[in-house]
């Protein structure tokens, strides 16, 4: 189910703006590929050209070939929605529906699709996703309850309970972690740990422990400077990165000396 | 910066005691009374004065013990509680004297009957069910019209438009609709239906046409606004799990706004619902029953009220010798129909809350 991503010469535009640069690289399947730069070096932007999310905004455009197990994502023949059904994504706020409970919540993406289920089959993916994000024994009992009733770190695994309920072949997370609690992030990093078996997860940090901790591989993003667009300094696993980088800027990034 | 150029305050001050302003307002309120008795005003003028003398007061008391800054803060809460008060006058007052009048003459008969065949000049207590029904169907119309056109318009400015020509030309003719004066909307939907049906056209729909024109902008605007309110992340999270945008816009979009929408609409409603002069222009007074907004004059609340005000019956005649002339019959018809536009709008206002509430998002536990 899971599968791996080519990413060829990718450039990402809003309007005349470049903002990321000549983007290469390969993410493996059921890997966790992590992102780590600066803040507005493009990380979040690229990972988001990854099911075509950037296209929400108005004069984003991308440049080069993004390939899921051979596929362009970007011929003209593809609906971005059925990109997205593929390709799941979390974002760096929980974002619950507020209208609805958290049952119906892990049931949105066939939900808002009207797709039929029968209950039992409901009930069963309810759970598995709810499982799968380690939230089932918290909200087990309350399960017809408001998704926004949950704490912080509950929603950000509703969120991916809900991501994993579409099942889908890609999971891309966007700063999962950066809004929670230590105790919430380290049972993020390990549902993290426990879907890479299911799913080829790209995560976007800044959080350098974080990206040592859960990723296999890390790619880390740069600026040449204000104004300039993002590019790819270095594509390595995480271990390379972390010990013995290929690159100066990058060993000067990961040790906190920049520039 | 040196110790010497910062003259530090200490960090506690004396207080007033908590019941300072009720006190004080107190005393201003007798002071002011017994002035007025002595000086032969006027309630207004007493209440004015007392007003005053708060306003006054509170702050110097507050001077001498407390500072200044408090002082400031002490006189421009008494303004802004003094203002409060003032802006609830008129509403109360309108109330109170509507339900003065009307409520006498508010009896089930009142409600359950028309005009038709009222016998003039013996004080007849008349019935406006005639009116409701034209009122409540004019509206229902103009709400059926104004609600799909003006929903449809906002979302299209919120969620496609966004800062294109088109929309900015939207935004731009429907900020002149809102100040559309309603006689004009009235003589706009004349001029419509009768370039189509001739010069003696009369039907409840054109009431309504006329309606949906001083309603629509209303509802673009409120709905615009609460379209607005709901996060982007929301619709990301639908896109992100492969949802169309449609579906997006229907089931994750206009759900978290509904109550919010329902409520502006509700407002819009009560907004057109007592409007006269576009009836008045359309429609002649129709004292008997007419369900059918599609053909025929129509009575409605508005223009009866202004009926009865304008060409009253003439008083009941009364025996020679009786002192107290009663007063026409359409004075207290008046009143009460008046009471009966308000309470309509009111029962409307709070339907309007309980939906919205039943709405809501919900954020329990």
């Amino acid at each position: 189910m899971a599968k791996s991503i080519d990413v060829r010469d990718v450039s990402i535009y809003y309007g005349e703006f470049k903002a990321v640069e000549d983007v290469s690289m390969t993410v493996r399947a059921k890997s966790v590929t992590a992102f780590i730069g600066p803040s507005g070096c493009g990380k979040s932007t690229f990972l988001r050209t990854l099911n075509r999310m950037h296209e929400v905004i108005p004069g984003a455009r991308v440049e080069g070939t993004v390939t899921l197990d051979g596929q362009d994502l970007y011929a003209s023949s593809v609906d971005p929605v059925e990109v997205r059904r593929r390709v799941g994504m979390v974002f760096q706020r929980p974002n619950p529906f507020p209208t609805m409970s958290i049952y119906e919540n892990v049931l949105a993406g066939s939900r808002l699709n009207s797709k039929r289920l029968k209950k039992a089959d409901a009930d069963e993916i309810v759970e598995r996703s709810l499982r799968g994000a380690n939230l089932w024994n918290e909200v087990r009992d309350r399960l017809g309850k408001p998704g926004m009733g949950l704490s912080g770190g509950q929603q950000q695994r509703l969120c991916i309970a809900r991501a994993i309920a579409v099942e889908p072949e890609v999971l891309l997370m966007d700063e999962p972690c950066s809004a929670l609690d230590p105790i919430s992030t380290a049972a993020i990093e390990d549902l993290i740990h426990e879907l890479k078996s299911d799913y080829t997860i790209v995560i976007v940090t800044h959080n350098m422990q974080q990206a040592a901790r859960v990723s296999d591989d890390t790619g880390f993003f740069n600026l040449r400077g204000a104004g300039k667009p993002g590019h790819l300094v270095e594509f390595n696993a995480t271990k390379t990165m972390f010990t013995n980088p290929e690159n100066e800027a990058t060993e000067a990034y990961i040790s906190g000396r920049f520039g | 910066m040196t110790s010497a150029t910062l003259d530090r305050a200490p960090l506690s001050h004396a207080r007033l005691p908590r019941f300072a302003p009720f006190f004080v307002l107190g005393v201003a309120i007798v002071v002011s009374v017994l002035l007025g008795l002595l000086l032969g005003w006027n309630y207004a003028t007493m209440a004015i004065i007392a007003d005053l003398l708060f306003l006054a007061a509170l702050p110097a008391w507050s001077a001498l013990l407390e500072g200044r800054r408090a002082a400031t803060d002490r006189f421009v809460t008494a303004l802004i509680w003094s203002m409060f008060a003032v802006v609830c006058v008129p509403l109360v007052w309108v109330i109170a004297e509507v339900i003065r009048k009307g409520a006498p003459k508010l009896t089930g008969h009142f409600l359950s009957t028309s005009m038709r065949n009222v016998p003039v000049g013996v004080g007849a207590p008349g019935g406006v069910l005639n009116s409701i029904e034209g009122t409540l169907l004019i509206t229902l119309f103009a709400a059926i019209i104004a609600i799909p056109l003006g929903l449809l318009t906002a979302i299209y400015l919120v969620e496609y438009g966004r800062g294109s020509r088109l929309a900015r030309i939207i935004t731009f003719l429907v900020d002149v609709m809102t100040g559309i004066p309603s006689i004009v909307a009235g003589l706009f939907a004349l001029a419509l239906f009768v370039l189509i049906f001739g010069p003696a056209v009369q039907m409840g729909f054109e009431g309504s046409v006329a309606l949906s024109l001083l309603m629509t902008p209303t509802v673009v605007r409120s709905s615009e606004e609460m379209l607005r309110l709901v996060p982007t992340d929301l619709r990301e999270a639908s896109y992100a799990l492969g949802v169309p945008k449609w579906r997006t816009i229907l089931k994750v979009v206009v759900p978290t706004s509904i109550g919010g929408i329902v409520t502006g609409i509700m407002l819009a409603i009560s907004r057109v619902i007592g409007e006269t002069a576009p009836l008045m222009v359309l429609l002649t007074y129709n004292p008997g029953m007419n369900g059918n907004v599609f053909s025929g004059p129509m009575g409605t609340l508005p223009t009866f009220i202004f009926n009865q005000y304008h060409t009253p019956e003439p008083p009941p005649r009364v025996p020679l010798g009786t002192l107290v002339q009663p007063p026409s019959a359409s004075v207290g018809r008046m009143w009460a129909a008046a009471l009966v536009l308000i309470l309509i709008v009111m029962i409307l206002n709070l339907v309007a809350r309980v939906v919205g509430k039943i709405f809501a998002p919900k954020t329990g536990r």
